[in-house]
């Protein structure tokens, strides 16, 4: 047939699928919402595929292979098109999908406890020891602001604040400490050593910290302040190495698939766990900047609270999501002649 | 070998579907356009926010880090893959299978943008799109994307009008592109030229000379879909 007897016969059905595609695009349907067309979608999807086929095999012109070429590239986007998401997924998500991935990941998520806590702990200790040992992780300056900020006499803890100051530190937390979890996982591509020294650095740091007003005994400033946004912000910490590790050692040993499809694998999963420490942070970020300064609140408050988000914490992240066996039920006969011949 | 940045993707219905990849030049101006854009957010927000005080300060860091880490997947998801930086360059982002990009896929493209831009302007980045047959940094090879043209229809550079005739004989995709650029070429080249390279084909056009170039400029017009 040439091309244009071939033009003329179907370029009603080209325009009808346009005008659907443009519909489509126009109204931004919202999922279910059907657009009508006169046949069904996918019979004429097909056809126009055949017709591209036919057009380049026939080597018709270039401009008409092209425009079906794009004709079919947009009716396959939006037929095979993505999942919308929904508002009970995201509740599924948070209350099974995350849990139940940071248990899949355990021992990634145990290695990132044991590289955060474990230098962070080292160095509290050390500095009982050796107090000057501070200052090789932290220079002078910043140990004497560290110093007065948490000092117990004045009447704030951290920074000067005011209510509006507390917002103010919010958008800062908010900034500062996400950030933080983004870079330590965005690291881990590096064979999971950009998260490894992530975490180790931060352990570190946080671990001068506590080890230096611990050692000037200012512990009761500090620990006050901490006790609330702790469980969460440190856990993000880790959880977003876990994260970091998981795609850096997916190159180090693929296992059975090639390096490009376990990176690609592995990269899902992890973007899982970061959306929960993104969460966490956030969260930690809020109570940090309107709950932990407050020096109206009795820290024997806040320490209980503190308590009880740490073990929410872990609550939430060793059970939340588990299936519990249930007892086993009788399958029903599918029809009445089972063995038993009960009437 | 063919040297090409086509890649061409096989649908379940058994058609392939080309995609012309984009290459790091292309990319890295339009990451500068999106930078202009975002500092001039940046800026404005600022002022705004200034007036009122402590309070605004927290809202511009907060949107600061909300535009800096986001800005990107709400645009690729959101407006059919593409920045406003790409959509003015004519590039987008696509899964590798030809499909619009997943909000999952986004994410793990931006975030991992943090590792891809080290050690200053996407120097990994680059380098990993250099090594990369189809250009892909790290960000694209952990989340399974391409970032290619977005191949709007248009007429060629502007050929000259003719009155458009189809050829004797049908000609494959390669040979039509060949006729197409001599047309775009006419312009450039002095009349004994086109003439010479016109009488190649004579045997195509059974014309010599200035006819055989006429010939092939209707040819070059009716390939381009003119009526």
């Amino acid at each position: 047939m040439n091309q244009d007897k071939f033009v003329d016969k179907y370029q009603s059905k080209w325009d009808g699928f346009e005008a659907w595609l443009a519909q489509k695009a126009r109204l931004d349907i919202k999922e279910g919402q059907v657009v009508p067309l006169a046949n069904d979608v996918p019979h004429i999807y097909r056809q126009l595929c055949h017709h591209l086929s036919l057009a380049q095999s026939r080597n018709y012109s270039a401009y008409l292979v092209d425009y079906l070429n794009q004709l079919v590239l947009r009716g396959h986007q939006y037929i095979y098109g993505q999942q919308k998401v929904s508002s009970n997924s995201i509740l599924q998500f948070m209350f099974v999908g995350f849990p139940r991935v940071v248990r899949d990941e355990k021992w990634l998520v145990l290695l990132g406890h044991l590289l955060f806590y474990g230098p962070l702990f080292a160095v509290v200790a050390v500095i009982q020891i050796f107090p000057d040992f501070v200052y090789s992780i932290i220079d002078p300056q910043n140990v004497e602001q560290i110093r007065s900020m948490y000092n117990p006499d004045s009447d704030y803890i951290g920074r000067a604040r005011d209510a509006d100051d507390d917002f103010k530190m919010f958008g800062f937390y908010i900034y500062n400490n996400v950030s933080i979890d983004f870079k330590t996982f965005a690291g881990g591509i590096f064979y999971g050593l950009g998260s490894i020294f992530f975490m180790v650095f931060n352990g570190l740091h946080i671990g001068a910290v506590f080890g230096y007003l611990i050692h000037i005994e200012y512990g009761t400033p500090l620990f006050s302040f901490v006790a609330g946004h702790s469980a969460f912000e440190l856990t993000a910490i880790t959880l977003s190495g876990a994260a970091g590790m998981k795609i850096g050692f997916a190159l180090v040993a693929p296992g059975r698939k090639t390096r490009g499809q376990a990176l690609k694998d592995s990269a899902k999963i992890s973007l899982q766990i970061m959306y929960g420490a993104m969460t966490m942070t956030a969260l930690a970020a809020f109570i940090e900047a309107f709950w932990s300064s407050k020096t109206f609140i009795d820290p024997q408050i806040k320490y209980t609270v503190g308590i009880v988000l740490w073990v929410l914490t872990y609550a939430y992240l060793l059970f939340a999501g588990r299936q519990y066996r249930k007892p086993a039920t009788r399958t029903p006969a599918i029809n009445n002649t089972d063995n038993t011949g009960t009437a | 070998m063919i040297i090409d940045s086509y890649r061409t993707v096989e649908t379940p219905e058994g058609v392939e579907l080309a995609l012309r990849i984009a290459g790091p030049a292309v990319r890295g101006y339009a990451w500068f356009i999106d930078f202009l854009i975002r500092a001039a957010i940046y800026m404005a927000l600022a002022f705004v926010f200034s007036l009122i005080g402590d309070f605004g300060t927290g809202l511009l860091l907060i949107s600061i880090f909300l535009i800096e880490w986001f800005y990107p997947i709400f645009f690729e998801v959101r407006k059919y893959g593409m920045t406003p930086g790409k959509k003015a360059l004519g590039i987008r982002v696509v899964m590798e299978d030809g499909n619009e990009i997943t909000l999952q896929a986004s994410f793990i493209r931006n975030l991992l943008r943090a590792f891809d831009f080290l050690p200053f302007l996407y120097g990994f980045g680059l380098v990993t799109m250099l090594c990369n047959s189809e250009f892909k940094r790290l960000g694209d090879i952990s989340a399974g994307t391409l970032v290619v043209y977005r191949h709007e229809l248009g007429e060629a550079v502007d050929i000259a009008k003719a009155i458009p005739a189809a050829p004797a004989v049908p000609l494959n995709s390669a040979e039509q592109k060949a006729i197409i650029q001599y047309a775009e070429r006419v312009p450039n080249l002095n009349p004994e030229r086109s003439m010479e390279l016109a009488n190649i084909l004579s045997d195509l056009t059974k014309a010599k000379d200035h006819t055989a170039t006429t010939k092939l400029l209707q040819y070059a017009n009716w390939m381009l879909g003119r009526r």
